[in-house]
This record gives structure tokens, sequence and C-alpha cells, in this order.
């Protein structure tokens, strides 16, 4: 099967008093079509730079600086602007993480569904809100016509992270990207949104890149995951492998800070040290630092080994 | 909704009662209008006249009770230079300066709105750095010396505008207009830029703010991850956002334009309330003085109402609290 | 969005070097702030400088009046910014303006913020009624524009510096209550006021040592642009005639002074006082305005 993304050696740079920090340093990955890839880091490791970099929304002073990003054999970096646009929310749909933030407050829930529609399909209004009350159906919300006519701010966290997935999925996109799109929301809301997010793309054939820093929701999710560590894909590897047998020590450095892996009662294990800024990243292996397997080698950047299926780039794998 | 109107109804009438008492009693210190109202040989019979013409003999507190009840009947006093009720004075003086005051804000925020958009969306650009430093150059530049400037630049050098008064007006709804003609507009062109001046720094630089905070907000983000046109996100999604905290401060600006326009008037000697006033400073016109302190601050209040009633419009989220409030 | 870069480590050093540091990195703010320095010395040192001493009038020449910038006077004195109407050096005249100015601002100023930042930290230390009733009587006064309120007080009072620093007192402390009042509030809420109270803290050494502190940042970038503001509305007040005597001629006057002879294009009277204005206010404006930018944790990115 032929990749539907197909992310290699992305870059993306932010200048600053610094100088030029690298967010995303040679990211590779791939998405098939209907494939779920979780992409786990904690804040701050470029994951949602990487998101960002893929829909061509870097903002000042941010830039992709180098790589190729290829949608449907299309390279993306370096397309032009309107271009760019007509691929956004059409084939290519992007839901963040917070949706008290992400909805405009002051328009109502009509105005920012029909300009997504009309913003791809010249067809008359009454059809695209004929197509946007059938996505609110989708998702779940009730009495859809009385819902469109509402605010954002009528709306509860959860009701209103599903209006933002509706609208992702106004255009049937190929391929999601989510970016902690259940972070902010209650703990049972979260498991209603999973649930509901892993049935629609199932049911409309899309693909989804899901960005978060919480392994539990990529174990329940994702068909392969890749762990991110300071702007580099650390691992990669299908779900089930990667999460049961790590091969990175910061991978099972992750895991086992989750709780729910830790026995009732024991202790709770964590990575030791903090996340390094990117002005202040060690030479060689950025993990180093924090790494009990670190040695002289570590001072060179390993390179991504491979292991069946299976990508490292550590000295070390364990 | 009507309770909210009717509170701001009575916080009206307290500070417009405080005001005119404070401005009363203040003013009734101040020196003796007689002695600038009769010829300097007058007599003191003369004097006498004169003062109880005008009421004046009488003790400072029945003044003032005669002055209150008159205002309640909408009577705020003769005009001792004018001999014509106080009230009637300025209201044919007020189109003039709100003529003024409307075309300025006009130019500040027809100029001052598009070029914050501009330095907020391209903040490192060496335009925008120019805006930003021409805007605090206008924060800085004294209006009356701007208002000579103009006068001597454009009036005497160049020739090009008058420098003085106000052209010929034309009737709308009642009201004598000068602005609807070319030649009318032609007065007013100079003392409304200078007006404008000030406002137009300060509508910049709260556009720019506006926009540089609320760009960084994720719906910002999220209309162009649904492909929407630039145009869009800028002109719908960005601009309804920064107009409504925008409006609050339109509306109190308004205000001080109407205030501000003492200077620019008596510069530009243009025949408006602001003018008038500072005639009346200086004549110990009192009844004038206090009708103008409470017509603007009945306008004042007035511009404020609006305001909340057109920003409860502009922004759904207060609408609904204003429902279950 | 966890896509913001995580903050820079910056190399320790006192906290008042890196504000230095940071006030110094643009070069506009530089350049006002040696603007303002140059400016305050000037006016500091007028009496040392100035080639004439505008107040005397015994050696004003009414022979040398209304003379171009450059021009010989008879008696053989030059002036570089030519003369006014009664022949008075305008150089010398705005270099104490200057000190008139700089003199009305500071102090209304001074004044202005103690009275102002007092009010503001004892209604919200205080909370309740008193902090409603403080705040309502600041809206309504902010609701009233400046130069309304100082017209209408002066129109009272009178001329004179004093009447005048009276009336930008009484303008200018509302801003400062309601500045001071708002990083209060936000104090007072933190808990280790609460514990401060529940160990028995005095309320004075609570609002002295804590809440007065905290606000004094947002104080003083106020403080700047109210200084400012100051300068310009006793220009302002003094053009219409309002402010101060003409015995001490503050900038606003000596403009008001060449407006009579704009249209027969003696420019100079009216000109070289408002540049000096102007560069004033503006140099203020910078500084303020740097110092909003490094002050404000907000903005700080």
């Amino acid at each position: 099967m032929t990749a539907l993304l197909q992310v290699e050696g992305l870059v993306t740079e932010y200048s600053g008093r610094e100088g030029r920090l690298r967010a995303v340093d040679g990211v590779d990955f791939s998405l098939a079509r209907g494939e779920v890839l979780g992409l786990v880091g904690e804040s701050g490791s470029g994951k949602s730079v990487t998101g960002l970099s893929i829909m061509g929304l870097v903002d000042a002073p941010g830039r992709v600086a180098g790589g190729s990003v290829k949608f449907d054999g299309r390279e993306l970096v370096g397309l032009a602007e309107e271009d760019l646009r007509r691929l956004r929310g059409k084939r290519i749909a992007m839901i963040f993480q917070d949706p008290m933030m992400t909805l405009n407050p002051v328009l109502s829930i009509e105005t920012q569904m029909l300009e997504t529609v009309l913003a791809h399909d010249a067809v008359p209004r009454a059809e695209a809100r004929r197509r946007a009350i059938e996505a609110l159906g989708l998702v779940g919300i009730a009495s859809p016509e009385e819902r469109l006519r509402q605010y954002p701010h009528q709306f509860s966290g959860g009701m209103r992270q599903r209006v933002v997935i509706a609208i992702a999925l106004l255009h049937r996109p190929d391929v999601i990207i989510a970016d902690e799109p259940t972070t902010a929301l209650d703990v049972t809301v979260q498991g209603q949104i999973l649930y509901e997010m892993q049935r629609l793309v199932r049911e409309t054939g899309a693909a989804l890149l899901w960005i978060t820093h919480d392994l539990a929701v990529v174990a329940g999710l994702a068909d392969r995951v890749a762990v991110m560590y300071a702007g580099r894909i650390v691992e990669q590897g299908s779900a089930a492998e990667v999460l049961d047998a790590p091969l990175h020590p910061y991978t099972r450095g992750l895991l086992d800070s989750v709780p729910a892996a830790n026995a009732a009662g024991g202790r709770l294990r964590q990575i030791p040290g903090m996340t390094p800024s990117l002005a202040h990243l060690p030479p060689g292996c950025a993990f180093r630092e924090r790494c009990g397997h670190a040695d002289g080698a570590c001072s060179s950047v390993p390179e991504i080994t491979l292991r069946a299926a299976r990508q490292v780039r550590c000295h070390h794998p364990l | 909704m009507p309770v909210y109107v009717l509170r701001r109804l009575a916080q009206t009438l307290l500070v417009l009662f405080v005001t005119s008492a404070l401005v009363f009693g203040g003013l009734y210190l101040v020196g003796d209008p007689v002695e600038i109202l009769v010829n300097p040989q007058a007599d003191q019979e003369e004097r006498a006249r004169t003062a109880a013409a005008l009421g004046l003999d009488r003790p400072a507190l029945e003044q003032y009770g005669i002055f209150l009840k008159g205002a309640f009947t909408g009577d705020l006093g003769k005009s001792f230079v004018f001999g014509r009720p106080a009230l009637q004075v300025i209201l044919e003086r007020m189109p003039a300066t709100l003529e003024l005051a409307f075309l300025a804000m006009l130019m500040s925020l027809g100029l001052g709105i598009p070029l914050g958009l501009y330095a907020g969306l391209r903040p490192h650009g060496f335009a925008a750095r120019t805006i930003m430093a021409g805007s605090i150059l206008g924060f800085s530049l004294p209006t009356f010396w701007v208002g000579l400037l103009l006068i001597m630049v454009f009036a005497v050098q160049l020739g090009w505008l008058p420098s003085t008064g106000r052209g010929p007006t034309t009737e709308l709804l009642g009201l004598q207009i000068s602005i609807l003609t070319w030649e009318g507009l032609r007065y007013a062109l100079l003392p409304a830029l200078n007006l404008a001046l000030f406002k137009l720094s300060l509508i910049i630089r709260l556009t720019r703010a506006q926009v540089r905070e609320q760009s960084l907000l994720d719906y910002m983000r999220f209309a162009r991850a649904k492909g929407l046109p630039r145009r869009r996100v800028i002109g719908v999604h960005l601009l309804k956002n920064i107009l409504i905290p925008l409006i609050t401060v339109i509306g109190l600006e308004l205000g001080s334009v109407i205030a501000f326009a003492v200077v620019t008037e008596t510069i530009f000697a243009w025949p408006g309330m602001g003018k008038l006033v500072i005639d009346s400073i200086f004549q110990l016109d009192r009844p004038v003085v206090v009708a103008y302190l409470l017509v603007t601050v009945f306008m004042f209040i007035l511009i404020n109402l609006l305001v909340d009633l057109l920003y409860s419009l502009l922004d759904p989220r207060v609408r609904i609290s204003e429902a279950k409030g | 969005m966890s896509a913001v870069l995580p903050a820079t480590v910056p190399a320790p050093q006192t906290p008042f070097r890196r504000f230095l540091e940071e006030f110094f990195d643009s070069k506009l703010a530089t350049l006002g702030f040696a603007l303002l320095a140059a400016i305050v010395l000037v006016a500091l040192f007028a009496p040392f400088i100035a080639p004439h001493n505008p107040y005397d009038l015994a050696k004003l020449d009414l022979m040398d009046s209304r003379l171009a910038p450059g021009e010989q006077g008879l008696g053989g004195a030059s002036y570089v910014l030519g003369t006014d109407g009664q022949g008075r050096d305008m150089l010398s005249a705005i270099l104490y303006g200057l000190r008139v100015s700089l003199y009305v601002g500071v102090v209304s100023g001074i004044i202005a913020l103690t009275l102002g930042a007092l009010t503001g930290v004892l209604a919200a230390y205080a909370g309740g009624r008193v902090e409603q009733f403080v705040m309502r009587v600041v809206d309504i006064q902010l609701g009233f524009p400046a130069i309304l309120v100082a017209l209408i007080l002066l129109a009272v009072l009178g001329r004179g510096v004093d009447k005048i620093i009276i009336a930008l007192v009484c303008v200018q402390w509302a801003y400062y209550a309601r500045t001071a009042r708002s990083a209060a509030l936000v104090e007072r809420g933190k808990e280790y006021i609460e514990a401060a109270r529940g160990l028995g803290l005095s309320g004075t050494r609570i609002v002295l040592r804590h809440l007065l502190p905290n606000a004094l940042p947002p104080l003083i970038v106020v403080g700047t642009v109210q200084v400012a503001h100051a300068i310009a509305l006793e220009a302002t007040l003094s053009f219409l005639g309002l402010g101060l005597p003409s015995t001490e001629p503050s900038l606003g006057l000596l403009i008001a002074n060449g407006y009579e002879y704009l249209m027969s294009g003696r420019y100079w009277i009216s000109f070289y006082p408002g540049l000096a204005l102007l560069a004033t206010i503006l140099a203020i404006n910078l500084v303020g305005d740097q110092l909003r930018d490094v002050l404000n944790p907000r903005l700080a990115k």
C-alpha cells in the first residue's frame, strides 16, 4: 500500500534571540489510508509543530526549513498558499486541543460550519446547511438544526469538541490531524470523544494522525506509534510492539510513568531531569543526560536503526 | 434589560446633580459677572440693577435652588452675555461640534483600523515599524501646536484650505450641517484632522495590540485549518473579535473628542460648543458654562449607554448573560 | 498547544541588570532615554546655560522684538532661535519653559501617584462597600475627559503653578487608583496574603510590604504615560489662557504668545517651543512604551 501522507526529513525552525532553534529536526513517518498513527511526546517535543508544518500553518518567526511532506503524491512543502488552502479542511483537516478556544466565540455555529463548506464547494447555502446538519448528526449532536443557530458558549466542552470534529468531517477528508483533542476535556467526556473518533475514522475511511502526550490514549486507538523527543522521532513501530516492548529508554520511561502501569502502592517511576530547552540541548543524543544507559557513544547523534518493522534512534536499544 | 436602563438613568441623574452642584458652587466663588457685564463707568445703582436682573443679588443657595427648579423643566438659566436661554445657545452650537467630532472619528477609525491591522499582521516588517513609530509621534504631538502648524502650512503657506471659521451650511433634519458640501467640508478638514491625529495613534495602537493578541488564539488557526481564504479569516474572524473591545474605546474616545474640540475650535475659530465654553469661562457667563457641562455629561452618558447596547449586539456572550440577569 | 518553545533559561544575573539589558535592547527606547536625560539636564541647569534671563524685564529690549532666528539685535546680542514679541530670547525662554513644564508634570505626577496608589491599594485591601464606592468614583471620573475636568477646575481656581498642579492631580489620581487596585487585587487573591492575614500580620504591614510593592511596576508604566499627558495638558491649558500666569511662561504659553505672529510668517515664536514640547513628550513616551513592554509579563515571550 502506498502511503497517503509521506513525511521525510522535515525540519521546522524558529528564529529568536537564541538564534535559530529546531523545533522539528528531521522527522520521517508515513501514514496509509485508513491508518491511525499516534505521535507521542512531552510538551515541547515538537509534535504539535509537526502537525502544523504538515498543514503549512507554521507562523513567523517559525518556518519549515527543510524536508518534504508528500500528500497523495503531491509535495506540500513550498506549495503556493492558495493550493494549500484548497487542501486544508477539504482533504486534510486539523482539530486542536482546546475546544473552548478553537471555535470563534462571536460567530454562530452555523456561520462557522457553512463557511467551511462554501470555502471549498460552490453549493447553494441550503445545501451547505444540509451538510452541516448531517455532520452534526454524525458526531452525535441532538437536534442539530436548533444547535446550528447557537453560539459556542452555549455548548459544553465535550459538545464543542464534537462540533469541531463535525467541522473537520464536513468534506470527508483523507487525513485528520488531531492535536491533543481530548486533553482539555473531562475524563468521561474524553472516553466518549475517543470512541466517536475511532468510529468516525472507520466509517469515513480517513487516516488519523493523533498527537498526544498520553500513552494510554494511544494504546486503545492507534495502529502505529511514533515517539518524539526534542524534535526527533526516537522510536516508531506498531502500537502493540512499541508499548509492550519499547526499544528506546525514553519510551520505557514514558511507559513507566503512566500510573496504570504501576502496581498499586508501588513507587511511581519517573524520568529523571527535565525536558531540555531547545536552546540548551546537549550535543549528541538529546536524551543522554536523562538516560541510565548513556555512555561515551551517546555524544554522537544516533542514526535510525531498523529492527524488523520497527525503527529506533538509540546507540543502546533495550 | 429595562432594569439595567433604569439603573443607568438613575445614576445619570445623580451624576448630573452632583456635577451641577459642584460647578455651580465653584463658579459662584469666582469673580463677579456684573463687573464684566456692565460698563466700567457704571455707577453703583446700575450695577445693582444688573445684578438684580440676573438674579445675582440673591444668596448662593437660593440661586442654586432657582437653577435646580428650572433645570427640571429644561430651563438651565439665561446667558448673562447673550440674554437668551443658555441651553438654546448651547444647542445652536452643538451641530458644529458634533460634525467636527464625527468627521475626526471617521478619519481616525478609517485610517487607524487598517493601519493597526496591517501593523499587527506583519509586526516585524519595515512598514509596521514605521507605522508604530509614527503612532508614538502622533501620541506625543501637542494637539494645539499641530493645529497651528496645519494652519501655517496648509492655509498660510500653501493656501489650499481655509484656516478659520466654518463653511456654508445646509439643513438636514432641522440641523445646520456644513460638511455635506465640498465648500463646507474644506473648512472642516483641517480642524477635523487636527482633532483626529491623537485618536488615530490611539486606534492604531489598540488595533495592533488586539490583532497581536487574537492572532495567537486557536480559533484563528482553526479558521485557517478549515481552508478559509485569508480575507475571510481576517475580515470576519479576526475583525469581529477586534471590533468588540474597540467599540468600548471608541465610545469613550468620542466623548473625549467632543471635549477636546474645545482646543481645536479655539485655534480654528470654529463656532462650536467648545469655543463657546472657553469664551463663557472668560466672560464669567455662569449659566452657559453650567449648561455646557450638563449637556456634555448627558451626552457622554448617552454615548456610553449606546456603546453598551451595541456591545451586547455584537457579542453573543453578553447577550445571553443579559437575558439571564 | 504544546508547540510553544520551552522557555529559555536566562544566564544568571540580577533582575535589575536584566531589566536594563532588556530596556536598552530597543534602539528607539535608548534614543528616547538619551533625549529625556538631555532635556532634564538642560531644564535643570537652564539658568547656567541660557544666554539671557527671560524673566529679567530690565534686560528686555523692545527694539529687539520679533527677530528671526540667527538675526542680531541692536545691542549686538545674537538670538539663535530669534526673539518673541517682547524681545525675549526664544532659546532662553524655551529652556526656562522646559523647567516649568517638567516641574509641573513631575510634581503633579508624584502627588497623584502617591494619592492614587494609596487609595487604590487601600480599596483593594478593604474590599466590600468601600472598594465598590471608591471604584465607582474612579469610573465616573475616568468617564470624563481629562481636559474637561481640568478646564472647569482652573476656571474655578484661577491661574498659578499651584492651581494647575492641583487640577492635574485631580485629573490623574484616578488612573493610578485603578491601576494600583487591579494590581493589588491580583496579589490579594494569592495565598500568601491569606496566610499573612492568618498569621495576624497587621493591615498596614500587608498593605505596605506586600500589596504596594507588587503594584509598583504597573504604576511606573502608568506614571510615565501620565507625566507625558500632564505636560501636554498643562501646555494645552496654558495655551488656552487658563494655566500658568505669563510671569512664568511654560512652553504652552510661549506657543500661545506666538500664535498672533504666525499668520504674518513669524513662525519661530510658536514653532520652537512646540518642538521642545514635542521632544519632551516623545522622549517620555518612548521610555514609557519600552517600560511597558519590559515590565509587562504578559507580553514577555
